[in-house]
């Protein structure tokens, strides 16, 4: 071959490499990092496999929050309006945790019912609600849904 | 009536923009001189009415005028005067406000200190950038007023400014970033020119270079103000998230680092031409679509403001225009400008060709990762999230190829060189370098890893290569023969070895620890003593909560800091404000949890080994281009208006 030729083969072949490691690796990782989100409704009626990280949000039920003695753990009930699902978290909660908000939590199934989460997020303002949480709920009673952050302008 | 004098002063200033478009292309076509001498006084019409607009809003904020929506919705009179003066960037509208006002300030910039271009060039570089200030400015006039009124709520207080932006950080981090952001449209408008006109200049990429400097050291300086600011206030601790809005700062960056790389190639050897053009149009294209990531509302987080479709929808179709129509002028006049003279395989050319290729697919991971989930919800296939893991997992694993190369690169000679001399002359400092993180974690026993020993390995590899580059380039044309963008290139590249030192040491060695603890408490951490000392009532000028004592003892070193838990008042809103004992080495990060009973708290400890370190290296990268920046030779040429023509 040419070596002319040759050189710029050596230099796509490296570059297509490259890529094509990059392809590879980023399907990989994210095929590892990727967390669905449920809605508490969702978990109740679809078959999730344990041990898989997922998302769940919903609003806090009121008076559902329960702190251990001693050390760091909570208990609290998370619902969309039409199911309930206990969530267990240890650490330290978000500043904007509160009753009656909307959170995301990510963490794995226990049973359909319990829930153990690793991560919870609330963020933003009071006003706010988590678009997935939002979703979900828009879905479910609108007589309980708290109000928008539009409705206060 | 300030608030009216503002919209009039906005409204002018679109007029002047349209105008800028309109009259210097007329002039072109026709071959009007005058026409197109006019763009300059056009720049200045837009940019003094924008100023103009700009104040009225800050001007609104000052005399706490609610009836307007803006001022009512981000600001409260018991805010201190120098928040006021940055909540006018704190909301949708009128960060839009400051993304004009900027723009007009970069226009203002190119048209004053580029008297040196060719005339044809220069009208047609204004001419776009006029088209992206019309583009914008319809936007803010069109969807997101900044000066709209109300009348409804009479006696308000203000809603007051996100506790979370009330913060220093806030002073700079937005201005910064959007100098950086909006600074590429320069390098785009200089791209654009070029292909409009068909041929590029051998002096382009000499014209080109500064201003993407100017742009990419303001964003570095934003991202790192940023992640500062993340750490103190915001994350509990974290200095980086991927966050999606972190990430729409970062995918630019990449790019623009990219991109005064191969800038460099396109002025020395006359080669990356196209490739160049398709950077400065990419960096760009990807701050647009930051803005409309962020500003949208599409995206959850802290920086969204509003969820409104149909400004989604306008600057999807302004997206469109821009990033479609450059690509399309892009692709019909990119193959006039190739070159013949193929490089060596080892040569500078290929290194940084080499890490152009990395830099850019560094960046298509982090845009896929931002945007699958965005495909995944618009498909209808379900919500999921895109986790940090996936993120910290690739770049690594791209940055560890990418920092092997930043050693040899450097060393490297223009056109062609010979590999075995290098190999030579790098010989002991790859020895040194694989042996120096073993030694000296020996020395202070601490366990290894290999994601930690090949941080550390490459961040020495960096050091000393680059420092036996310095020294051969003294060697051979003495202490005067280093020019100051040579001096930029060495502290650039020790600033990224500083940083992935920070990140090595302080991901590797550092602890967290959530515990309970009530005031007469002490615990252990990384050798050191704390003592929670006691806790007091706090009152601030729009806030009241706690105030706790903590005292550090660390060896001979006695600190104390105050962590405080505050609820703001006007939106009853909880914020931590953590307190951090600082020492060059290390950082003691103390944040009150939530209370737990009468008297005890969850509180978050962190040791934090070097993390000072990580902004250091972005302070030292920021140095570096204001270096590079700052050379002579972009300033010498200025006088000789050489503009050969091909």
């Amino acid at each position: 071959m040419h070596p002319h030729r040759k050189r710029k083969l050596n230099i796509i072949l490296l570059i297509l490499m490259v890529i094509a490691l990059a392809i590879t690796l980023t399907l990989y990782a994210l095929r590892q990092n990727i967390s669905l989100f449920y809605s508490p409704l969702q978990l109740a009626t679809e078959k999730i496999p344990a041990h898989q990280t997922i998302r769940v949000g919903g609003v806090v039920v009121p008076g559902s929050v329960v702190r251990g003695t001693g050390d760091l753990l909570v208990h609290f009930k998370i619902t969309d309006y039409r199911r309930t699902i206990e969530v267990s978290y240890r650490g330290i909660l978000p500043d904007l945790f509160r009753e009656g908000q909307g959170i995301v939590t990510q963490g794995q199934l226990i049973d359909a019912q319990h829930f153990n989460a690793v991560e919870v997020l609330a963020k933003h303002d009071e006003k706010y609600m988590p678009p997935e949480v939002k979703s979900s709920l828009s879905s479910a009673s609108q007589s309980n849904l708290p109000q928008s952050p539009k409705a206060n302008l | 009536m300030i608030a009216e004098l503002g919209l009039f002063a906005l409204c002018w200033s679109l007029v002047f923009a349209m105008l800028l478009v309109i009259v210097p292309t007329l002039g072109l076509w026709y071959q009007k001189p005058t026409w197109c001498k006019a763009s300059g006084v056009y720049v200045l019409g837009q940019f003094v009415f924008v100023a103009i607009a700009y104040l009225c809003l800050t001007l609104c904020f000052l005399r706490n005028d609610f009836t307007v929506v803006y001022v009512l919705t981000n600001s409260s009179i018991s805010l201190p005067w120098f928040y006021k003066l940055c909540a006018v960037w704190g909301g949708h509208e009128g960060s839009m406000l400051l993304w004009v006002a900027v723009l007009s300030l970069w226009m203002v910039a190119v048209c004053g200190l580029s008297r040196g271009l060719d005339d044809a060039f220069r009208v047609r570089v204004l001419v776009v950038l006029g088209g992206l200030s019309v583009g914008f400015l319809l936007f803010l006039l069109a969807t997101s007023n900044p000066f709209a009124r109300q009348f409804e709520v009479l006696d308000s207080v203000g809603r007051d400014l996100n506790p979370l932006l009330q913060d220093p950080g806030f002073l700079f981090h937005p201005p910064m970033l959007y100098m950086g952001y909006v600074g590429f449209s320069v390098a785009f408008a200089f791209a654009i020119a070029a292909l409009w006109m068909g041929r590029v200049e051998s002096s382009w990429a000499k014209w080109t270079r500064p201003w993407t400097l100017a742009a990419w050291c303001c964003l570095t300086a934003g991202i790192t103000l940023g992640s500062w600011w993340a750490y103190r206030e915001l994350g509990w601790g974290g200095w980086w998230f991927w966050d999606p809005v972190e990430n729409a700062s970062f995918m630019p960056w990449l790019v623009g680092t990219a991109l005064i790389h191969s800038l460099i190639v396109s002025e020395q050897r006359q080669q990356f031409v196209a490739w160049t053009l398709l950077l400065a149009i990419c960096a760009f294209s990807l701050s647009l679509v930051g803005t409309f990531l962020v500003r949208s509302g599409v995206l959850t987080s802290v920086h969204a403001f509003a969820v409104d479709p149909l400004r989604g929808l306008y600057i999807l179709i302004f997206l469109l225009i821009v990033i479609g129509g450059s690509l399309v002028l892009f692709a019909l006049r990119a193959h006039t400008l190739q070159r013949q003279d193929k490089p060596d395989v080892v040569s500078r050319e290929s290194a940084l060709l080499l890490n152009n290729v990395f830099l850019a697919v560094t960046m298509l991971t982090v845009l896929l990762g931002t945007i699958y989930p965005l495909l995944i919800d618009g498909l209808g296939l379900g919500k999921l999230s895109v986790g940090a893991p996936y993120f910290n997992t690739l770049f690594i694993i791209l940055m560890l190829p990418m920092l092997l190369l930043m050693g040899i690169g450097v060393h490297l000679r223009w056109q062609r060189d010979v590999l075995r001399t290098v190999v030579v002359r790098l010989g002991w400092a790859v020895i040194l370098s694989a042996l120096l993180p073993f030694v000296s974690l020996m020395c202070f026993d601490r366990a290894m890893t290999v994601p930690i020993y090949a941080g550390l390995a490459l961040a020495c590899w960096v050091i000393l290569s680059t420092g036996i580059a310095l020294y051969r380039r003294v060697q051979r044309r003495g202490l005067t023969g280093l020019t100051f963008a040579y001096l930029g290139m060495v502290i650039a590249h020790l600033g990224v070895a500083v940083s992935v030192l920070g990140i090595t040491i302080s991901s590797g060695y550092g602890i967290q620890d959530d515990v309970k603890m009530a005031p007469g408490d002490h615990i252990q951490i990384a050798g050191m003593h704390i003592m929670f000392v006691n806790e007091e009532n706090l009152t601030g000028p729009n806030y009241h909560g706690s105030r706790t004592r903590f005292d550090i003892q660390d060896g001979q070193r006695q600190a104390t800091i105050y962590p405080e838990k505050r609820v703001y008042d006007v939106g009853k809103m909880p914020m931590t404000e953590s307190a951090i004992d600082v020492t060059p080495f290390r950082d003691v990060y103390i944040a009150l949890g939530e209370p737990l009973d009468e008297t005890a708290w969850s509180i978050r400890l962190y040791y934090k080994p070097f993390v000072r370190w990580i902004w250091g290296g972005g302070f030292l990268i920021l140095t570096g281009g204001f270096l590079a920046l700052i050379d002579r030779r972009y300033y010498l040429t200025r006088k000789t208006h050489d503009m050969v023509i091909e």
